[in-house]
């Protein structure tokens, strides 16, 4: 019965993609084109690349929600892993010389990357998610070279880091709330600073979230239950 | 001026983050506090809801189909009470709870207080691209507190659920892409006057993709295989807010969209298929549950039947007469509202049982009459709204879907609605002939927080009382 | 157009992978596919007549991040049961105890 359960569930997909594939091919000309409503704006974004101005102005709101979601998927991986999670040890194992000393001459040079794709996402690809992967890649080789101990689970300074960019995103959503504004509402001109601001929040915290996403990950070898 | 929908959504992401940072017990009282609030604005929202306003929001200051709408009619208004109603006890349950057994504890209020946030931005949300967004926040949410014991049981059960929950938003996104592909916006009300009934193929397809991931994760009727491990095998409070809540959550973005959107694709075939399967899940999650040894995992079962019902409501709106489809709209808002406040209330009532006697065995529940009458009589109300007796919440809700049927003349529908309510009452009926038995069966009956018991029996009293003053809340829904 | 029609085939065989595979990280890898297979379909429908266009762009990093957070909640619930129970599937349904 197996083998029919698989036919069955191949046929079905393959149905899929030609019914799916010939709908799409008969669409015709979308009644409502955003490119252009972007491009009218984008003046008024306070950024000037379009992905930036909708992903952080037009489109913030779902930005917000989206830093939710990985915390949220943090905090998830923190209790799921219970007592297995590699918290503040140090890699074990023979720590290679070459690749220490590459890890400490690259380190500095990850931070100034992050840090100019950080201003880069104002007129190019680029900006807070792009930067902060790029930390998170830093501090993973740090630790993966066996120079840097793994973050510790508790620790009050960690957990302001991991938090500090999500509430520095809903205070600059909240202020204009208190003067008669929508949500997330920004003033044209102050549009640009304000951008930059939540940006330079984001990618610090990202970059530590980003990395506890990894080094947080329930340990290899088995632990005694707790 | 406040806004009471922006802080529906601000408010709990922001004390979420701050109970991460403050750890467990501080952060259970700060969250009581917001939640509190949230209360209070979601009441503030409702009453303006029933004087015959409904309320917009314009994130970023950028209206639709540039930016993302957010809005308050009948139908979001009701679900935010819901929320934040059952939340409030169950956050004094949960703190009474985890000061007796602290297995679960250490990120529960951060989890919670995302999971509230994503539901409010989820019933306050006009574009169904954020929709998707809110959805899957929702839904990592929901595991992430599925597995907070960590043991083997319940992480398979999260990582179940997890997958189901997957595929489910993952069909949904696909039809968000068709849309798109085929209109060129994601805002709803955008969208509503593009679909018309000679739309093209892909629309028809979203549609059903939309759909189909959603029932995934509602757990209807064939897709309801993760739900009773899940609900089943998580801690009480978590189990408490997922059956009562995260459920009705995709059931209420189903009807958003049904309603506001796909009415004029819909076939009407498609609709009966919907309610022949709530049938199913209706006859199948009763006599499953009848056949379960532990409470809790008949409890979870309850929750597969009582979603069938709620899915009925597609055959009686769809291509109907006007009132037929009004009485089928309340008599759903009714059944979510009262199934909501009923299934967190037996959650709570089994989660006492557990602290107390250490196990959950219907067979061995003899004796606890006694000991802990307050919890019994929570039961016995609750089971009292799950069975449809006057004059609870869930009568009404019969009651309404019952007349729906009739006025739209698909009495076939009445059948499925009694065979449900006797067997709903066979399995009420176990628990409790066990629970009365005099001959105590349980070793053990430890003390308890004073807390715990209070809040169960609260829930079970509102989901009656809300039958009494179901005008009221038929108010607020009725308003356009 | 042909970024489309290749997001729904992805979609479609990791939608069958997600089912048919017991392998608890292969599913993890069938639930990528498909979601990336949706994320091609919501750009390449959105460009089909050639003009470039920022919102599906935007809303696809939007996914990729929520893709990401999820796979890696997955991740950690897998090695978690790995660790408990020995092995990278789903355990077999026991009588409830």
């Amino acid at each position: 019965m197996k083998t029919l359960m698989r036919l069955l569930v191949l046929a079905g997909c393959a149905a899929f993609v030609a019914v799916a594939g010939m709908a799409m091919l008969v669409l015709p000309e979308p009644p409502i084109r955003l490119a252009a409503r972007v491009s009218a704006e984008l003046g008024n974004s306070g950024v000037k690349h379009p992905v930036t101005a909708v992903l952080l102005n037009f489109r913030g709101y779902d930005t917000l929600l989206e830093i939710a979601v990985l915390l949220l998927a943090l905090l998830g991986i923190a209790t799921a892993a219970g007592g297995d999670a590699v918290t503040g040890r140090r890699l074990h194992g023979n720590p290679q010389a070459f690749l220490q000393s590459l890890a400490r001459l690259l380190a500095p040079l990850m931070v100034m990357t992050a840090g100019y794709l950080l201003w880069a996402g104002s007129h190019r690809p680029g900006g807070a998610f792009q930067a902060g992967a790029v930390l998170a890649a830093g501090i993973v080789l740090l630790y993966l070279s066996g120079l840097l101990p793994a973050p510790a689970g508790p620790s009050w300074l960690l957990r302001l880091g991991l938090v500090a960019g999500f509430l520095v995103f809903v205070a600059v959503t909240a202020v204009p709330l208190f003067s008669g504004g929508q949500l997330l509402q920004y003033p044209p001109d102050m549009a640009g600073a304000l951008i930059l601001l939540i940006e330079s929040g984001l990618t610090l915290s990202l970059g530590l979230i980003l990395a506890a996403l990894f080094l947080w990950l329930p340990d290899e070898h088995e632990e005694a239950e707790e | 001026m406040i806004d009471p929908l922006a802080w529906l959504i601000l408010l709990p992401l922001t004390w979420a983050a701050i109970a991460f940072l403050l750890g467990p017990t501080r952060g259970g009282r700060i969250a009581q506090a917001g939640i509190a609030l949230q209360l209070v604005l979601a009441l503030w929202i409702a009453t303006e809801v029933a004087g015959g306003s409904s309320r917009q929001h314009a994130a970023g200051g950028w209206r639709a189909p540039l930016g993302i709408e957010l809005l308050a009619d009948g139908l979001s208004a009701i679900m935010l009470l819901l929320a934040q109603a059952v939340a409030l006890p169950l956050a004094l349950y949960a703190r009474a709870y985890f000061t007796d057994h602290p297995a679960g504890i250490r990120h529960f209020w951060p989890l919670a207080g995302f999971l509230l946030a994503a539901m409010n931005a989820l019933f306050l949300s006009a574009d169904v691209f954020n929709l998707y967004v809110t959805l899957e926040l929702v839904g990592l949410a929901a595991v992430g507190l599925v597995a907070s014991d960590s043991t083997a049981k319940s992480v398979a059960a999260a990582l179940r659920y997890l997958f189901a929950t997957l595929v489910g938003s993952g069909a949904y996104l696909l039809g968000v892409a068709l849309l798109y592909g085929t209109y060129g916006t994601v805002s709803l009300s955008e969208l509503a006057p593009l679909v018309e009934d000679a739309a093209p193929y892909a629309t028809l397809l979203a549609a059903g993709l939309m759909v189909a991931g959603l029932m995934l994760k509602t757990a209807l009727f064939p897709f309801h295989f993760w739900l009773p491990p899940a609900h089943g095998g998580a801690p009480s409070p978590v189990s408490a807010l997922l059956s009562a809540l995260v459920i009705k959550a995709s059931f209420y973005l189903v009807v958003r969209l049904w309603l506001g959107l796909l009415m004029p694709v819909a076939p009407p075939a498609a609709a009966q298929l919907v309610g022949m399967l709530g049938t199913a899940a209706i006859v199948w999650g009763s006599v499953m549950a009848l056949r379960q040894p532990r409470l809790k995992m008949l409890i979870a079962y309850s929750t597969v039947a009582q979603i069938g019902y709620l899915f009925l409501f597609f055959p009686l709106a769809t291509h109907t007469a006007p009132d037929a489809a009004q009485s089928a709209l309340q008599g759903a808002a009714m059944q979510a509202v009262s199934h909501g406040l009923a299934k967190a209330a037996m959650f709570g009532a089994a989660g006492v049982v557990i602290l107390s006697t250490g196990h959950d065995q219907v067979a061995r529940l003899g004796g606890i009459t006694s000991r802990l009458p307050l919890t019994v009589f929570t039961l016995a109300l609750s089971g009292v709204t799950l069975m449809g007796l006057p004059p609870s919440g869930g009568f009404i809700a019969k009651w309404l879907l019952i007349d729906g049927a009739i006025s739209s003349g698909q009495w076939w529908w009445v059948i499925a609605m009694i065979a449900g309510g006797l067997l709903t009452a066979a399995y009420v009926f176990k628990i409790l002939r066990h629970a009365f038995l005099e001959k105590e069966q349980s070793a053990t009956f430890r003390r308890l927080p004073r807390m715990l018991e209070w809040p169960a029996f609260a829930l079970a009293l509102a989901s009656l009382a809300i039958g009494l003053r179901a005008s009221d809340l038929l108010r607020v829904l009725g308003a356009p | 157009m042909l970024f489309a029609l290749t997001g729904i085939v992805l979609f479609a065989g990791g939608i069958a992978g997600m089912i048919l595979q017991s392998h608890l990280l292969r599913k993890i890898m069938a639930f990528n596919i498909f979601g990336s297979g949706a994320f091609l379909v919501l750009v390449g429908l959105g460009q089909r007549d050639g003009q470039i266009d920022p919102v599906p762009q935007a809303m696809v990093l939007t996914g990729i991040v929520v893709s990401v957070a999820a796979t890696a909640l997955a991740l950690a619930l897998a090695r978690r049961l790995l660790n408990l129970t020995g092995e990278m599937r789903f355990p077999r349904e026991g009588p409830d105890d």
